[in-house]
């Protein structure tokens, strides 16, 4: 099979970045990030975005419905959430957008501080094969991946990021 | 226990995960630290408006206390139920036991009630092995075993929740000095410190306590034995007392408790010999005036209510190990 062209990293951010400018009120919107992508594209839209409230970041380890298959994820960490959910207006930042399951595991996660007021989800790339009805706010990517598979951030020791493909 | 050590460690599945938690003797260090590591993310959710997981849902953990508790079960019942699984808790001491019926005819009836897990506390050890191997040799391993503490053998997950208030504090297990103070003789939390201790790298595991309160051959555990409270306690950085359990003791082991505490109680004069910076531990429940003074259980140094919520946590990570493997 040919390999895919892998999208740029650092121009689906900048890209995203612009597409919820427009949306975002510095003042009241706060990101969550889920481990560890999304953590990372969080931080780029802070800064860019220059928001007020400081991110918080999500893991599903104890969300995942693959548990009693898999068993407790290994490297579970605490999810760290800054400010107070309740009434708050959230968007979940993760790297990739595949089945929809780690979303739905990252709400289950969320609701768990509080119920918010609004939730939307942004990512930079859609990579195709949802098995849940999850459909993200902002996506400036598309892509069609086989199962097999996987489209991985990456971040450099300088923080660039950028994107490889991974056999499952 | 050596005859029910045979054949591998009977507490890891064929892929080396943890499929009971029967002892902390004999775990690889990766396992220990390991569920040290998964505890961590757990002491969060109490922080949480809503402090339940998800993990155990429709799993029922049948609490088996065969010997009286207060804080192990009620700490495993809210870790439990924290995972959102049906607890069942059953003080068999005053149950069926009391009618004839043995230990295995109980696990067998609460096994065909659909428990996904037993947590065991018995006065004999090697009755949480005993129903392990049960369970194997009846093609039911598919439930998980916990010990709770069994007799003077183990209380592993007491020994856990100590490594983990200890790594809290001290980050570092390899540059430390711990003491273990009191009745090891009948403590079944003192030899699942020691083994843990050992495994995690401390290079110097002290045992203080009077002669007749110490297990013959305990030098071999990989511990120093101080006869001398104040020499023992000299530059330690982390002070393990134990209870004096009175209802363990048979025949004249002491002459009173207010001689023990003169010799052996932990008062502020003593702890000063410690590193300025030393904590204090205790498994509870305290005997104030005892094993331990007032002024020390209370004070700045002292980490035992920490110890019970870090408890928590710890049996919570167990669990959640146990039940996904």
């Amino acid at each position: 099979m040919p390999a895919p062209q892998l999208p740029d990293a650092e121009v689906l951010c900048a890209a995203l970045i612009e597409a919820m400018r427009p949306h975002v009120d510095p003042a009241i919107t706060a990101l969550v990030g889920i481990h560890t992508g999304g953590v990372w594209v969080a931080e780029r839209l802070h800064t860019a975005l220059g928001l007020k409230i400081p991110p918080g970041s999500i893991d599903v380890s104890f969300h995942r419905d693959d548990y009693h298959q898999r068993g407790l994820h290994a490297n579970a960490r605490a999810s760290q959430i800054p400010f107070d959910v309740e009434g708050a207006h959230i968007v979940i930042v993760d790297d990739v957008l595949y089945t929809g399951r780690t979303i739905r595991a990252a709400m289950n996660e969320l609701f768990d501080y509080g119920r918010p007021a609004r939730v939307d989800l942004a990512v930079l790339s859609d990579r195709g094969g949802r098995e849940l009805p999850v459909a993200p706010t902002w996506c400036p990517h598309a892509m069609a991946l086989p199962a097999a598979q996987m489209l991985a951030l990456e971040r450099a020791d300088d923080g660039r990021l950028s994107f490889r493909l991974m056999e499952k | 226990m050596s005859v029910m050590n045979t054949g591998g460690n009977p507490q890891l599945n064929r892929h080396g995960e943890l499929n009971h938690l029967l002892t902390i003797e004999g775990l690889p260090r990766d396992v220990l630290t390991r569920i040290l590591d998964t505890a961590a993310p757990f002491t969060e959710v109490a922080e949480r408006e809503v402090k339940k997981l998800p993990l155990l849902r429709g799993k029922s953990v049948f609490n088996l206390f065969f010997e009286n508790s207060t804080r192990t079960r009620t700490t495993f019942e809210i870790a439990a139920k924290r995972l959102s699984a049906d607890v069942i808790n059953l003080n068999i001491s005053t149950s069926s036991a009391n009618k004839g019926e043995t230990l295995l005819d109980t696990v067998d009836n609460l096994a065909a009630m659909q428990a996904d897990m037993f947590v065991v506390r018995h006065a004999s050890s090697g009755a949480p092995y005993l129903i392990a191997q049960h369970l194997a040799a009846t093609d039911r391993d598919h439930i998980h075993v916990v010990n709770a503490g069994d007799g003077r053998h183990a209380h592993p997950t007491q020994g856990l929740l100590d490594m983990y208030t200890i790594r809290h504090y001290k980050k570092d297990f390899t540059q430390l000095t711990v003491a273990i103070i009191g009745d090891v003789l009948h403590s079944r939390v003192a030899r699942s410190q020691i083994h843990a201790l050992n495994i995690l790298g401390v290079p110097e595991i002290r045992v203080i306590a009077p002669k007749t309160l110490l297990p013959t051959g305990v030098e071999r555990l990989g511990v120093r034995v101080f006869n001398d409270m104040r020499e023992g306690l000299r530059g330690v950085d982390v002070v393990m007392m134990l209870r004096l359990q009175n209802e363990r003791m048979q025949g004249a082991l002491l002459p009173s408790t207010q001689e023990f505490f003169k010799s052996w109680g932990l008062t502020p004069e003593k702890l000063a010999l410690a590193k300025p910076d030393a904590i204090v531990m205790h498994p509870g429940p305290m005997n104030r005036g005892v094993e331990i003074d007032s002024a020390v259980a209370d004070g700045k140094q002292a980490v035992i209510l920490p110890q019970v919520t870090f408890g928590i946590a710890v049996r919570m990570a167990v669990m959640a190990m146990l039940g996904g493997n």
